[in-house]
């Protein structure tokens, strides 16, 4: 009798999997087709590459956040907040800032619920450092930011948006517990009861793909119309705006560039899709990626409500040098950006 | 009479949960009571370190996502069976 749900599962998977794979393959002759054969745009035309952008960038990308989303729901089911503090807890520092900038890609995590998980760290003996490191990482290194570098700016760009935002994560927690600011912790932090703590949910594989279902229902249908959006900017201004607008006061040449996009970010919130509009307009125009990825990490990674729910167990010289160390840390990224590409 | 507890700050998730968790009272057509709880140290002190949390007559059913709203129905039915 358990043998088959599994089954009919395993196999819903696999021809789900072929499914996706085949319409992938099949994106960009039907954009070209649509634009050139039916809608008879000229390949040579602005609005005929315009309008082919926008065909095959828009269901690439959705095709994509589809299947990540899905396949990293699951792999939260892995993981639980419960999980993560005992494996940090009592860590020391360093490797425990790597474990936690690690942990917090794929431990499931809301902002609004930083209160509750930054007291069950601190409960949990995880040094206060160690808590930053997986408070930076969760929110910035997640997979909607990396699935729409990788659709729109090739693998590259996305790889180093992971591998520079865990060393933010990792480097600005460290910075902080070096700090010892302990006592700029609300003092009730330290005193408050917490219950049972118990996670074992005992979940079943036909579970785990029901709450990667969930996530792609939850994630793709909040952020989609944010997706669409940015391609439709990215494929108008293609070609029709002069690529250097932009590049006198964000291109490489103005380094104080950087440091203004990331305060302008600071106070601002949104998530990865959120942005990505803003992003498309930036670079098109002729912004350096650098300057532009460090706007998108400080509006993603701090944000003035965040900031708030966390003056709740924070002090606000506490809370400042969060800003400071995580601000300086995306701003070094956006210079090493700038130099890399 | 059954408690049913949504734990949350009160961002748009606990409001979500709240408002499924009152559904599901209605369509089940049983007896409770549905309290909204933002204090954190109320939601640590039941063992919720992720928001929203599900609690019915003490035990807690969901925590740290939002299920489905027959998940909800069948987590509430099931813990007061």
């Amino acid at each position: 009798m358990m043998r088959q749900p599994t089954l009919r599962l395993w196999a819903g998977m696999a021809v789900a999997a072929l499914a996706w794979v085949g319409a992938y393959v099949i994106l960009h002759p039907i954009a070209d087709a649509l634009t050139y054969d039916l809608f008879h745009l000229s390949r040579d035309s602005h609005l005929g590459s315009a309008v082919e952008f926008f065909l095959y960038d828009t269901p690439k990308v959705l095709l994509l956040l589809t299947g990540i989303v899905f396949l990293m729901g699951i792999v939260r089911t892995f993981f639980s907040p419960e999980s993560t503090r005992r494996l940090l807890g009592g860590r020391r520092e360093g490797v425990g800032n790597v474990a936690a900038a690690g942990l917090g890609v794929v431990t499931p995590f809301c902002s609004c619920s930083a209160v509750p998980l930054f007291i069950g760290f601190v409960e949990a003996g995880v040094p206060l450092g160690v808590t930053f490191s997986f408070l930076i990482s969760a929110p910035m290194v997640n997979e909607v930011a990396v699935v729409l570098l990788f659709g729109l700016f090739g693998w590259k760009t996305a790889a180093l948006y992971v591998g520079l935002g865990l060393a933010i994560a990792i480097t600005a927690g460290w910075v902080i517990g070096r700090l010892h600011m302990e006592r700029h912790v609300e003092p009730f932090v330290y005193e408050i009861a917490v219950g049972q703590l118990d996670s074992a949910e005992g979940l079943t594989w036909s579970d785990r793909a029901a709450r990667g279902i969930q996530a792609v229902r939850d994630i793709v249908g909040r952020v989609w119309p944010f997706v669409v959006a940015g391609i439709a900017v990215g494929a108008a201004i293609h070609g029709y705006v002069p690529e250097d607008t932009m590049a006198g006061i964000m291109g490489e040449g103005a380094w104080w560039s950087v440091p203004a996009a990331v305060i302008l970010g600071v106070p601002m919130y949104s998530n990865a899709a959120g942005v990505l509009p803003v992003i498309e307009a930036l670079i098109d125009k002729g912004a350096a990626l650098g300057t532009a990825l460090a706007f998108m990490m400080s509006v993603v990674a701090l944000s003035l409500p965040e900031m708030i729910i966390l003056r709740r167990v924070l002090k606000w010289r506490l809370i400042a040098v969060f800003i400071a160390v995580v601000a300086s840390g995306i701003t070094a990224v956006g210079f090493v950006f700038n130099l890399v590409f | 009479m059954a408690k049913i507890e949504v734990l949350g700050p009160g961002c748009a998730n606990c409001q979500r949960l709240e408002a499924m968790a009152r559904q599901a009272v209605a369509d089940l057509g049983v007896e409770a009571e549905v309290e909204k709880v933002t204090d954190v140290k109320e939601i640590m002190a039941r063992g919720v370190m992720a928001t929203p949390g599900l609690v019915v007559n003490g035990k807690v059913v969901s925590k740290g996502r939002v299920p489905s709203a027959s998940e909800v129905k069948s987590l509430i039915a099931g813990a007061l069976a």
